[in-house]
C-alpha cells in the first residue's frame, strides 16, 4: 500500500524522502516540491493528478533520475539514486526505468524494432539475444506484425504501445508514464491502460503515472494528488 | 541494429541539406586536390632537383647561348665527374598549343648525368645511331599516341625550317614525379642542321662528386670565367629551379589563400548544417540519454556523424581530383607533372577529419551537457 508520509524503516520499492525541489528563473525561485516523502512498494500502480505546475512530472523526472533534487533523497531498491555520481545514475537509468511519454517519442528514422531494440545497444545481448527480446516486447504489446513499420506508418496507439515495448523491453523495475493517454483518442486510451493493468496484473510491473484523465486514473490501484508541490493522502481509486 | 547502423539510419533524415553538405566537402576537396597537384606541378620539380647537379648559365640570361669549349674547360675542376649539356629547341608539333619541351643534348653524357630517366639499352643505342632520332617521355608519348618508328616533323621557331624527327626511345621516371614529357634530339643534328648555335651551347649541367662543396664548386666555375664575353653563373639544380619559378610570383602563397578561404567556408557551413540538424535533434537526444546512453556516447555519435560527412564528401573529392589528373596536364605541357600523390589524399582526408571535428564539435558537446528535462521540454 502507498504510504505517503514514508516510514523510515520502509522497505518499499521506492522510498522518497524530505523531497525539495526548486527552480530558479532569473532572480524568482520557484518552489515546485515541498517536504514531500512517500512510499511505493512492487507491483503498485499509481496516478499522480493534479492541476497544471503541481510538480507532477518534476516528481517523476526526480524518481526516475532524469533530474536532482535540491535536498531530500530518493532510494530505490535499495539504491540512493540521489547520491550516486551522473554516469552511475545513467546505468541505473538504464537498468531500472522504463519511460513512456505522451508523444511516444520514437526516433521517426528508426523502424518499430529498431526502436524497440534502441535501449539493448547499451546492454552485452548478441544480436540474436536482442532480436529474442525485442520480439518478445513487440508481441506483449501485440505489435509483431508491424515490427518493420515506421513510427509515421503506425497510428497513435501502435506508436504508443511500440513505446511501451521499448520501455519494457530491458525489463526495468518500474515504468513511469507521463500523460500515456494524453494524446489518443478513448479508444486507443482504453486499450493503452489496459495493456498497463496487463503489464501489473501479469508481469508484476511498478507502473508509476501522471495524468490529468480521472478516466486513466481509474485503471490505477491509487491515486495520489499534487497541490502546489505538496503531497495530498492517497485514495484507493474508485470508479463508477 | 549495431551502433554503426544507428549512425547511417540519420542520413534518412533531410537528405537534400546532407547531400549538399557532402557536395559542399567533395567540391572543396575536389579544389583542394588541384590546387594541391599545382603546387606539387611548381615545387616537385624542387623536390626532385638532384642535390649533386649544378647548372651552368650564361650570367646575362638563360637564352644566352654558352660556348661548347667549356666544356673541356668545366672537366678540369677538381670535384666535377660529369658535363653535359643541353640547348632549348623550341619547335612546334602541328599548332601551338601542343607545347612541350625539346632539348638538344649532348648523347655521350645525358643518361649518365639523368638517371632517374629509365630508357631501355637498346632503344638508347637506336638513339645514338639515328642522327634524326628523338626520345620522348612515357607521358608525352602518350599525350600524342607516339610508338618507337614514328616520324615527328616540328617547325623551328628559333632555328628556322621543318625538322624530322625519329621516335626511337620512350623513357619513364623512376618516381611519379619525375616529369616524363619531354622530348630529346641529338645536339649534333642541331649543330649540323643549323648555323645559329654552331659552336654554342643553351647550358651546362655538372654532376659533383660531393654535394657538400656545391657552393665551392660554383664559386670557383664562375671565377674562372668572369670578365670573359660568356660569363656565367652556376648553382645547384634546386636553387635554380626554385629561382625559375618564383619568377610567376608567390605562388605557394596564393595557393594557400585560396585554399584557406576555401576551407574556413566550409568549416562555417557545415557548422551550421550540423548545429541545425542536432537542434533538431534535441528531443531525440533527450529520449535517448533517458534511455541510458551517456553523454559522452551522444558526444561521439555526433562527432561521428560530422566525420561520415566529412570523410564521404572528401573522398569523394579527391577521387573526382584523382580521376581529373589521371586525364593529363590540361595547360598543354606548362604542368608537366600533373599528378595528384597519395600525401596529398592523405592530407586532404586528414583536413576533411578535422573539419568535420571542427564542425561537430560545439553541437557534440551541446548536445553532451544537454540537461534531460530541458531537451524533453522541447519535444
Amino acid at each position: 500500500m502507498v504510504q505517503v508520509n514514508g516510514d523510515a524503516k520502509s522497505d518499499a520499492l521506492i522510498q522518497v524522502r524530505n523531497l525539495h525541489k526548486t527552480y530558479t528563473r532569473g532572480n524568482e525561485s520557484i518552489e515546485v516540491l515541498k517536504n514531500l516523502n512517500l512510499d511505493i512498494n512492487r507491483g503498485e500502480f499509481i496516478a499522480f493528478m493534479g492541476p497544471s505546475g503541481s510538480g507532477k512530472t518534476t516528481l517523476l523526472n526526480l524518481i526516475g533520475g532524469l533530474d536532482l533534487p535540491t535536498s531530500g533523497s530518493i532510494i530505490v531498491d535499495n539504491d540512493e539514486i540521489t547520491k550516486i555520481s551522473a554516469k552511475k545514475l545513467t546505468d541505473w537509468r538504464a537498468r531500472h526505468v522504463g519511460f513512456i511519454f505522451q508523444l511516444y517519442n520514437l526516433i521517426p528514422v528508426l523502424t518499430a524494432f529498431q526502436n524497440v531494440e534502441l535501449p539493448l545497444l547499451l546492454t552485452r545481448l548478441s544480436r540474436s539475444q536482442r532480436r529474442e527480446h525485442v520480439e518478445t516486447a513487440l508481441s506483449i504489446v501485440g505489435l509483431e506484425d508491424r515490427m518493420h513499420h515506421f513510427p509515421r506508418q503506425l497510428s497513435g496507439g501502435q506508436e504508443q504501445r511500440t513505446a511501451i515495448a521499448r520501455a519494457l523491453v530491458s525489463d526495468p523495475t518500474f515504468l513511469l508514464c507521463d500523460e500515456p493517454t494524453g494524446d489518443l483518442d478513448r479508444t486507443s486510451a482504453n486499450e493503452i491502460l489496459g495493456l498497463l493493468n496487463r503489464l501489473v496484473e501479469e508481469f508484476d510491473k511498478t507502473i508509476l503515472m501522471v495524468t490529468h484523465d480521472p478516466v486513466a486514473a481509474c485503471n490505477a490501484h491509487t491515486t495520489l494528488h499534487l497541490e502546489k508541490g505538496i503531497l495530498m493522502e492517497s485514495s484507493k481509486t474508485e470508479c463508477k | 541494429m549495431n551502433n554503426l547502423s544507428l549512425l547511417l539510419v540519420n542520413f534518412r533524415r533531410k537528405r537534400v541539406r546532407k547531400i549538399l553538405t557532402v557536395c559542399s566537402f567533395a567540391v572543396a576537396l575536389f579544389l583542394f586536390g588541384i590546387l594541391a597537384i599545382i603546387h606539387d606541378a611548381f615545387y616537385q620539380s624542387i623536390e626532385v632537383a638532384g642535390a649533386d647537379r649544378l647548372i651552368v648559365q650564361n650570367k646575362i640570361s638563360l637564352i644566352m647561348p654558352l660556348p661548347y669549349s667549356y666544356r673541356e674547360k668545366l672537366k678540369q675542376i677538381q670535384g666535377i665527374d660529369l658535363v653535359s649539356f643541353g640547348s632549348w629547341f623550341g619547335g612546334v608539333y602541328q599548332t601551338e598549343r601542343n607545347f612541350f619541351m625539346q632539348f638538344a643534348v649532348d648523347t655521350e653524357t645525358w643518361s649518365g648525368m639523368f638517371p632517374e630517366f629509365i630508357i631501355p639499352p637498346e632503344q638508347w643505342k637506336a638513339f645514338t645511331e639515328d642522327r634524326q632520332g628523338c626520345i620522348v617521355g612515357q607521358g608525352l608519348a602518350e599525350r600524342f599516341n607516339w610508338k618507337l618508328g614514328d616520324r615527328i616533323p616540328l617547325k623551328g621557331t628559333v632555328f628556322q625550317g621543318v625538322w624530322d624527327f625519329n621516335v626511337r626511345g620512350i623513357y619513364h621516371g623512376k618516381r611519379p614525379s619525375d616529369d616524363t614529357t619531354q622530348f630529346w634530339f641529338q645536339y649534333k643534328y642541331l649543330d649540323e642542321q643549323s648555323d645559329l648555335m654552331r659552336g654554342y651551347v643553351g647550358w651546362y649541367y655538372i654532376h659533383i662528386n660531393d654535394p657538400d662543396r656545391a657552393v665551392e664548386i660554383s664559386r670557383e666555375i664562375d671565377s674562372q670565367f668572369a670578365n670573359s664575353p660568356f660569363e656565367t653563373v652556376t648553382a645547384t639544380e634546386k636553387a635554380w629551379t626554385a629561382a625559375f619559378i618564383k619568377q610567376f610570383g608567390n605562388i605557394k602563397l596564393l595557393l594557400l589563400s585560396v585554399g584557406g578561404v576555401v576551407f574556413f567556408t566550409l568549416l562555417l557551413i557545415t557548422g551550421s548544417n550540423m548545429a541545425m540538424s542536432i537542434r533538431e535533434r534535441t528531443g531525440e537526444i533527450g529520449i535517448m540519454k533517458t534511455l541510458g546512453f551517456s553523454g559522452k556516447r551522444i558526444l561521439f555519435m555526433v562527432l561521428a556523424e560530422s566525420l561520415i560527412i566529412a570523410v564521404t564528401g572528401g573522398g569523394i573529392g579527391l577521387i573526382m581530383a584523382k580521376l581529373f589528373a589521371m586525364r593529363g596536364d590540361p595547360t598543354g605541357g606548362f604542368l608537366p607533372s600533373f599528378f595528384l600523390s597519395s600525401r596529398n589524399i592523405v592530407l586532404g582526408l586528414t583536413i576533411a577529419i578535422l573539419i568535420g571535428l571542427g564542425a561537430g564539435i560545439i553541437p557534440a558537446v551541446q548536445s553532451m551537457r544537454l540537461k534531460i528535462v530541458d531537451a524533453l521540454r522541447r519535444v
